[in-house]
């Protein structure tokens, strides 16, 4: 049965990517006016130019053989050339990745720690504390990560000067000293989301009978919270932080062009202003198979978690 | 299904007994006072938001777009009570105008998710079986995309602008709000009166849009409700990285990224205050929409 779940989630992976990607490319076929218009972004091209271009996406062919054609040079790691830059769009990405990687891996650390640590202290302990938690999370998860980022940007760049506003940094110190600011925007509404989640899958299995019996069996409290609460809790928590963690990717984008870091998501941006599609095609395919790849993840260790759960979808 | 036969044959010209679906009639203004002092409050904010994105630019007291060259990063100075933004243009008058854009995009998005999810999620339950699995897998599949990455690649191909980012964002969400609606629809459609109204001889359409929608509706509203909040951030992001709406239109998310220049000029007031707007209207739909969700969670 598990590993019909599993064979069954690779190919929904499989299928997502090919969905995925077909939308990424097909949008070269919705947009206003040729192809070539929309590769060039509207810029007035030579000839030759055109020329290559027309080979280099087989805009003589039918539109799934083009489809293929780039489908293949994507999955050997060929991804086009910028427009703009005329570079290499692999190269481009590459020299970027690093950052982005690093951004998201830090502010999941901030939400795994910080968020799991807060719900479960405060789903352990009712009372003042808990309710200052649900109220500061409730309001801390409506703020949006630009709006975390200029607060942010205020408080602990300008006013206290503890951290730099703006841009990476050279080592791997000073990266963290430029990462921190952005890590925290990118994970605050995330962090308030898991902790809340966090609080009320922690007092949803304190509540149990099984774990009312445990305590009047005279079962220690360490042991009690750890083998009893924790482990049954564990289910939607790695849920909650999975598919949050994933949506990370998406926002990073925001916050990477709030702190002026040189990540794939700023320059996604900056792709999309100038019409540069080769590269906003590029990074999305990277970024969406990420996505994908992180959500898909969380599905199986959730089955690997609850071995009842290994037939339906995902739960709610 | 067997034992409703005696009453209600199929083809019978005058059924013996009309079945009557039931209904969760309660109103508005009930619906809401169930939802406590938390949920009431949010709906006067909400109100208010609303109020302001009809009206804003009629009692902005100054023009939103109107540039004092010397007046960049004023602070509140007389009639101008939160002072200039980075073009000397009056920060109030800005926010009030900038709600119109700020609330209407949310609302197509909300209603556009809402419609093609509803239809998706009424659809499979009806048929269910083949026609079930076809649709949620291809939901499934599409939630591969997140939101903001369609609405940036949007924005590539049709170029920036308030109404692809809309369209983005509400295909983006469908998947989501037809995954909810689904499983409310599939219990609704086992219910007994549905199997009785069929035998009654009632259409498909009439069942699915004068019962299962009525009655799947609590939800569709907590669901709209909390998804207005998702679409709000998630547009002021957009048009905060300059994908949006296009400045010097005003608009909350624009005004940030405006004004972002005056933070390390120590002058935060014209970004924190749209950033502020943003998140009230946020916390208010969140807070609402979790209230009607319980409430339409313990209906059922």
């Amino acid at each position: 049965m598990r590993l019909a779940f599993i064979a069954r989630r690779l190919a929904m992976l499989v299928a997502s990517l090919l969905v995925a990607s077909f939308v990424i490319f097909g949008a070269l076929a919705l947009a206003p006016g040729n192809p070539i218009a929309a590769l060039s972004g509207g810029r007035s091209l030579p000839p030759s130019s055109l020329h290559v271009l027309e080979q280099r996406y087989h805009l003589n062919q039918p539109f799934f053989t083009q489809y293929w054609y780039w489908l293949d040079n994507a999955l050997h790691g060929n991804l086009g050339i910028s427009i703009t830059l005329r570079e290499n769009v692999t190269t481009l990405i590459a020299s970027r990745v690093w950052t982005t990687a690093g951004l998201v891996l830090y502010a999941s650390l901030i939400i795994l720690v910080l968020g799991i640590g807060m719900g479960i202290v405060a789903g352990l302990r009712p009372g003042m504390l808990d309710t200052s938690a649900l109220v500061t999370s409730a309001i801390s998860a409506a703020i949006p990560s630009f709006v975390a980022a200029i607060a942010l940007v205020a408080l602990f760049a300008v006013k206290l000067r503890w951290f730099p506003a703006l841009g990476n940094g050279t080592d791997f110190v000073s990266n963290l000293r430029h990462f921190t600011l952005p890590a925290f925007a990118l994970a605050l509404s995330s962090l308030a989301i898991v902790a809340r989640v966090t609080r009320s899958a922690i007092r949803e299995e304190a509540d149990r009978e099984h774990v009312q019996t445990a305590i009047s069996r005279g079962i220690p409290r360490r042991q009690l919270v750890r083998r009893h609460i924790l482990r049954n809790a564990a289910i939607p928590i790695t849920t909650i932080s999975g598919i949050t963690i994933a949506s990370l990717i998406a926002v990073a984008a925001v916050v990477e062009t709030a702190f002026s870091l040189n990540g794939l998501g700023a320059y996604l941006v900056t792709s999309a202003q100038n019409k540069d599609l080769a590269v906003v095609q590029g990074i999305s395919l990277v970024l969406v198979t990420a996505f994908v790849v992180i959500n898909v993840a969380v599905d199986l260790a959730y089955a690997v978690l609850d071995p009842r759960v290994a037939l339906g979808s995902r739960a709610q | 299904m067997s034992e409703l036969m005696p009453l209600a044959r199929a083809g019978d010209a005058a059924p013996l007994v009309t079945v009557q679906a039931p209904r969760g009639g309660r109103g508005a203004v009930g619906l809401l006072r169930a939802t406590g002092t938390a949920g009431m409050a949010s709906a006067v904010v909400i109100a208010i938001a609303t109020t302001v994105a009809v009206i804003g630019s009629l009692i902005a007291p100054f023009s939103p777009t109107l540039v004092h060259p010397a007046l960049p990063f004023v602070g509140p100075t007389g009639a101008h009570v939160l002072g200039f933004d980075v073009e000397g243009r009056d920060v109030l008058s800005r926010l009030l105008a900038g709600a119109t854009s700020s609330m209407l995009g949310p609302l197509a998005v909300v209603l556009g998710s809402l419609l093609a999810g509803t239809m998706f999620a009424v659809i499979a339950a009806w048929r269910r079986g083949l026609i079930d699995a076809v649709i949620s897998s291809g939901l499934d599949i599409l939630f591969a995309f997140p939101g903001i990455l369609l609405a940036v690649l949007a924005a590539a191909v049709f170029g920036a602008g308030l109404p692809a980012a809309a369209i983005s964002l509400a295909i983006a969400y469908m998947p989501y709000v037809a995954r909810v609606l689904r499983g409310a629809a599939l219990k609704e459609r086992s219910q007994p009166y549905v199997a009785a109204l069929e035998v009654q001889g009632a259409s498909a359409t009439t069942i699915c849009l004068r019962h299962i929608v009525p009655n799947i509706m609590p939800l569709m509203v907590a669901q709209a409700t909390i998804l207005f909040g998702y679409a709000m951030v998630d547009l002021a992001a957009i048009s905060f990285i300059g994908l949006g709406v296009q400045p010097p239109a005003p608009n909350w998310g624009v005004m940030i990224s405006e004004n972002q220049v005056g933070i390390p000029q120590g002058y935060p007031l014209p970004a924190l205050a749209a950033g502020a707007c943003i998140v009230a209207v946020v916390i208010a739909f969140n807070v609402l929409g979790e209230r009607l969700f319980e409430q339409a969670q313990g209906s059922r």
